[in-house]
């Protein structure tokens, strides 16, 4: 390590620009000409467009589904069997689906204005049955959103791994368990700003995207155009979590019209729109029963999971990846013999559900780690027995579990055991036997769970979706005066990789990281790439920047031993110059000879200089398993049903980390997250279907008074496959927050015989538990 | 969620303002700190087509210290009380209470005329004034009314505001030296409106012995003679079950939502008899 390279806690290089007020995100971005766009939105759930009335007066400023003609609706199908496919319609014509749902785009100077066209214009619609309840949609007779599917359901998966035998355990335990509808809530909202380039003959879209290439390849082809027609530019970006790895009809809307109208356009959502009308996830129903031996050891797992996945497939990651999940990853760092998992992926008038940092893990790891404290209270051991029992050992790894996921390594118990004692287990419960001057019930929970990143192309041909991971690629390319620029398809929406893919590349090639310059975020100048998603971007990109960065130093040193007069087998590159046996010339010597004095080259020199693109993939692409033990320590008021987080800890083992400080920074983040899905963030709908926040006044995140400063440990056991032994750890940090929290909770409850199975943990669901519980109808 | 177009006046008196108002009639709307008609205006849920600016006006925004109590100007903000540059008469009441109001930026502009007329139920001003026994003093073209401020929210988002009219001062009365006072406030976060408040003063020189149970549905319940509910404030004789009857005769059905808002009062109390 040299301060610079990999593990360093090199500081960010886009703070700069950041802490400055000085980043340029979509809304930023100004351009002559430039009209606003405000959308006509269905103000229904579920309802029959019969036509849509526009004043004369703006007709020419309103732009509904027949204006569309030719454009296709976003389809994104599953390859998994049984699939049903949905139409996303990018402005809707005979039905709306969904609260919010596109019906007419109106134009305006400014976006005032804009919405002064859109209030004029009148959808006539036909109110149907609302489906907001997933369980009730999956029953006959429901209402139907897709009429011509028969039923509700995009998808039923099925596995069954001999379920009977656990079947005899001494401990059965069933539960409902559920977490709430959320919305991502980046800082930074969706927008676009669209134009047409005549000398480029291109759709130019400015879009804060984590996924700018699929993007790209989604927009052509629901607008009809080849891909070369596409621009996509993604500048900085505001946070991500998912929701803006999603192409939107608003997308299409903005980039048909740029073609049509010849001047540039924009659409930034507001508040409301991103809390109505998008940026859905996380509902999950769990019917989960669990069997177990009295020492504690599961003998099996049984679950009944539900996704509300709203009204439609969204494009690329399709209505069923979290359901289908789930399946695959219920049973989370353990190891136990039987296994049986239906589950069900529903359609209901609500926005479809998108992937948000953590993908089904976090409600999985809620249903899973709330059922392993109930097998503990159940034998009489403490929680931590129970897991002790269960999780995976480092002797058996490398390991592959009963869905067959291929853990590549790890210590789990050790991670456990350094939380536990951090977190002081035995003296939280000897304060619980003093009990709190306050009246304050104290409790402690624990929550473990493994994080599967940057899985490729054989996990995802698997799911068939639209976009399927390949080699990663990179390009590194020196400057001619011994700089490096690095271009990657992956696109940083908060992960520092101006930073620390500068690191991988000072790593290898020696170059002082501030001149390394990060090119990312724009289709027209880095490789094709799925983007950024599901904690792939250090192990893939890292990965490829690495590859390509090598081979940069592979032709560099050919140059700099002719420079030398050296056999090319006997100089090495090291601190940004070429050694051989006499002497050494420095990277930017060489650079200089390669793209200004080239007459000092000889003939034989390889032709393709100072620059490379290399594709990238692990050893093994079934991804890296990072992993965490979090402990949290709550106060539960019996009489308010608040809950204060007294004390956090979170051991975490991301493998080798390039940078401890951005990792450190990643898991805060996820944290953050974490506890608003624990204890605050909650989209409700009434029975017509109607959202019921529209502000943060009544959606709830939790600030910087709510998120306490976790003690945070990390473990570093590289990866096996992967450059570095890196391992991807993007999404954790939010995983285990809402179990760990939650088994404080019902920890601190236990005296009073309740428990919480649902999330968010509200003060509400506290008192009602606690009244259930002295009622005895628990 | 943007606003309409609408046209901006800022009076510089309330002679002035008030004669806008008269003007331009129901389709004016008055703005002071605009954290709560901003919001409103931005969602289109009110639609002018004049706004009133009232914040320049230097009548609004004095403060009138009488033995018997303080007059405060409709504009003067929670910052303004909470960094104590309003005498505070109520024995560290307003100072307290305007500390507990949202966030700083939001009290650095709103006000405590806009926060009783927007008569949000779980407002922090309106459950404590109403147990101050504050009065609120309109001044319209009929000339000067003044009543009590529970008497002045009539119900959620709905004030007792005739056609014309601006809230020009509230009138807070001065404590006694034996007085106390508890304020109790439950929320999840910093800043977010509340779930139940308790506030109860209990001034034995003036025979005063109030308890009020806020961020109710509508209009929070005020108890103006609350002995048989809080005993006399000393200590802990506070009678739960008979809160929790008046809650539920005052339209509370819930029982969780009862079982808050006793909590709350009864936390008032306790601190009041520590305080
Ligand atoms: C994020 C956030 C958090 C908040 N949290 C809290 C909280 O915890 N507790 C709390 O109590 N409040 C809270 N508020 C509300 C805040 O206290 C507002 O200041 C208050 O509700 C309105 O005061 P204003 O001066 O901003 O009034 P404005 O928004 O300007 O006006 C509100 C209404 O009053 C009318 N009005 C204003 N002044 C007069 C007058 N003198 N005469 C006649 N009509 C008038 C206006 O026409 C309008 O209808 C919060 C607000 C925000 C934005």
């Amino acid at each position: 390590m040299t301060g610079q390279g990999v593990g360093a806690s090199a500081r960010r290089r886009e703070d700069d620009r950041f802490l400055r007020g000085r980043g340029q995100f979509v809304g930023d971005i100004r351009l002559a000409g430039m009209q606003d766009v405000a959308f006509v939105r269905s103000p229904l759930a579920h309802a029959t467009l019969r036509g849509v009335r526009i004043p004369d007066a703006v007709r020419s400023r309103v732009f509904t589904a027949a204006d569309l003609a030719g454009v296709k609706p976003i389809v994104a199908v599953s390859g998994l069997p049984g699939f049903k496919k949905s139409e996303q319609p990018v402005l809707a014509h005979d039905k709306v689906r969904q609260v919010g749902e596109l019906i007419a785009m109106c134009i305006g100077p400014t976006r005032a204005e804009a919405e002064d066209v859109a209030a004029t214009v009148t959808a006539e619609l036909e109110e149907l049955p609302a489906v907001h309840d997933m369980l009730a949609a999956r029953a006959r007779g429901s209402a139907l959103l897709h009429e011509h599917w028969g039923d509700n359901v995009f998808l039923e998966t099925f596995v069954d791994i001999g379920i009977e035998a656990a079947f005899d355990a001494p401990i059965k335990l069933t539960r409902r368990i559920s977490t709430a509808r959320q919305c991502m809530a980046p800082i930074e909202g969706r927008g676009t700003v669209a134009y047409w380039d005549n000398r480029m003959e291109q759709l130019v879209l400015y879009t804060g995207s984590q996924m700018p290439h699929i993007v790209r390849t989604g927009l052509a082809e629901c607008l009809g155009l080849m891909q070369t027609q596409v621009r996509i530019v993604s500048p900085d970006v505001g946070g991500g979590f998912g929701y803006k790895g999603i192409l939107l009809p608003e997308d299409i809307c903005l980039g048909w019209l740029a073609m049509r109208c010849g001047h540039p356009v924009r659409w930034l959502e507001d508040r409301r729109e991103h809390l109505t009308a998008g940026a859905n996830c996380r509902e999950h129903d769990y019917d989960i029963t669990v069997y177990a031996d009295r020492d504690g050891t599961l003998r099996g797992i049984d679950c009944e999971a539900t996704v509300d996945s709203g009204a439609y497939s969204s494009y690329p990651f399709s209505a069923c990846l979290e359901a289908a999940q789930v399946a695959s990853i219920l049973p989370g760092p353990y190891d136990f013999p039987s296994y049986r998992c239906r589950t069900w992926s529903v359609a209901t008038n609500k926005c479809p559900i998108l992937p948000y940092r953590g993908v089904a893990r976090t409600g999985v790891c809620y249903a899973l780690e709330l059922m392993l404290d109930l097998v503990a209270r159940e034998a009489g051991l403490e929680p931590f027995e129970v897991r002790m029992k269960n999780l995976v050992r480092p002797e058996q790894m490398p390991f592959d579990n009963i869905t067959n996921k291929h853990f590549d390594s790890g210590d789990y118990p050790q991670a456990l055991r350094r939380a536990l004692a951090a977190a002081d287990l035995e003296g939280i419960r000897a304060r619980q036997r003093r009990g709190e001057p306050d009246g304050r019930l104290i409790g402690i929970g624990i929550a473990i769970y493994c994080e599967q990143g940057a899985h490729g192309t054989s996990v995802y041909a698997g799911w068939g979706i639209p976009m399927v991971p390949g080699h990663e690629q990179a390009t590194a390319r020196m400057t001619p005066d011994g700089g490096l620029e690095l271009r990657v398809g992956v696109h940083s929406h908060g992960q520092s990789m101006e930073t620390t893919l500068a690191q991988v590349a000072h790593e290898i090639l020696g170059i002082d990281i501030d001149r390394i310059k990060l090119v990312h975020g724009d289709t027209e100048y880095t490789p094709y790439s799925t983007g950024s998603w599901g904690s792939r971007g250090a192990v893939m990109a890292g990965g490829a920047v690495a590859t390509a960065a090598r081979e940069v130093a592979r032709l560099a040193a050919e140059i700099g031993a002719h420079l030398l007069q050296a056999d090319p087998r006997t100089v090495t590159l090291r601190d940004g110059a070429v050694y051989g046996p006499s002497g050494s010339v420095t990277l930017a010597e060489i650079a200089h000879v390669w793209y200004r004095r080239p007459q000092d080259l000889p003939v034989s020199v390889d032709p393709r200089g100072l620059e490379a693109t290399i594709g990238y993939k692990p050893g093994r692409d079934s991804g890296t398993f990072s992993y965490a033990a979090h402990v949290a320590t709550v106060a539960v008021d019996p009489q308010t049903g608040d809950i204060e987080i007294l004390d956090y800890v979170i051991v975490e083992d991301g493998g080798r980390l390039i940078n401890p400080m951005v990792v450190d920074g990643q898991i805060y983040g996820g944290f953050a997250q974490g506890i608003g899905t624990a204890l605050y963030e909650e989209m409700n709908f009434d029975a017509s279907g109607q959202p019921l926040a529209s502000t943060f006044a009544d959606y709830l995140l939790p600030g910087p008074t709510e998120v306490p400063a976790p003690h945070l440990h990390h473990m570093e056991t590289p990866a096996p496959y992967t450059e570095f032994g890196v391992k991807g750890l993007g999404e954790g940090g939010a995983i285990a927050p809402p179990a760990a929290i939650g088994n404080a909770v019902n920890d601190a409850l236990r005296t009073l015989g309740a428990e919480v199975l649902q999330s968010p943990m509200t003060p509400r669901r506290v008192l009602a538990a606690i009244a259930a519980a002295r009622e005895g109808t628990a | 969620m943007k606003p309409v177009d609408f046209a901006y006046a800022r009076p510089m008196d309330v002679t002035a303002a008030l004669s806008l108002l008269a003007e331009a009639g129901p389709s004016a709307k008055v703005i002071a700190g605009s954290q709560s008609l901003g919001p409103m205006l931005n969602l289109r849920l009110v639609q002018p087509g004049l706004v009133i600016d009232i914040t320049h006006i230097a009548e609004l925004r004095l403060v009138e210290e009488r033995p018997d109590g303080i007059s405060i100007g409709a504009c003067i903000t929670h910052a303004d009380i909470e960094d104590g540059r309003v005498p505070d008469v109520a024995a560290g009441a307003l100072r307290d209470v305007a500390h507990g109001i949202a966030y700083r930026a939001v009290r650095n502009r709103g006000t405590i005329g806009g926060s009783l007329t927007h008569a949000d139920p779980s407002a922090d001003w309106i459950t404590m004034l109403a147990a101050l026994g504050a009065s609120v003093t309109l001044r319209g073209a009929a000339g000067l009314r003044t009543i009590p401020v529970e008497d002045y929210m009539l119900g959620a988002l709905e004030a007792d505001l005739r056609p014309g009219e601006l809230l020009v001062s509230v009138t807070v009365p001065r404590l006694g030296r034996a007085a106390r006072w508890g304020y109790y406030k439950l929320c999840r976060k910093t800043g977010e409106f509340a779930h139940a408040i308790g506030a109860c003063v209990v001034d034995p020189e003036r025979g005063v012995c109030r308890a009020v149970i806020g961020a109710t549905e509508a209009r929070p319940i005020v108890v103006a003679d609350a002995r048989h509910l809080i005993g006399d404030g000393t200590q802990e004789q506070f009678d739960g079950p008979a809160v929790d009857e008046l809650a539920r005769a005052s339209g509370m059905e819930d029982a969780i939502v009862r079982q808050t808002h006793v909590v709350a009062l009864r936390r008032a109390v306790a601190g009041a008899a520590h305080r």
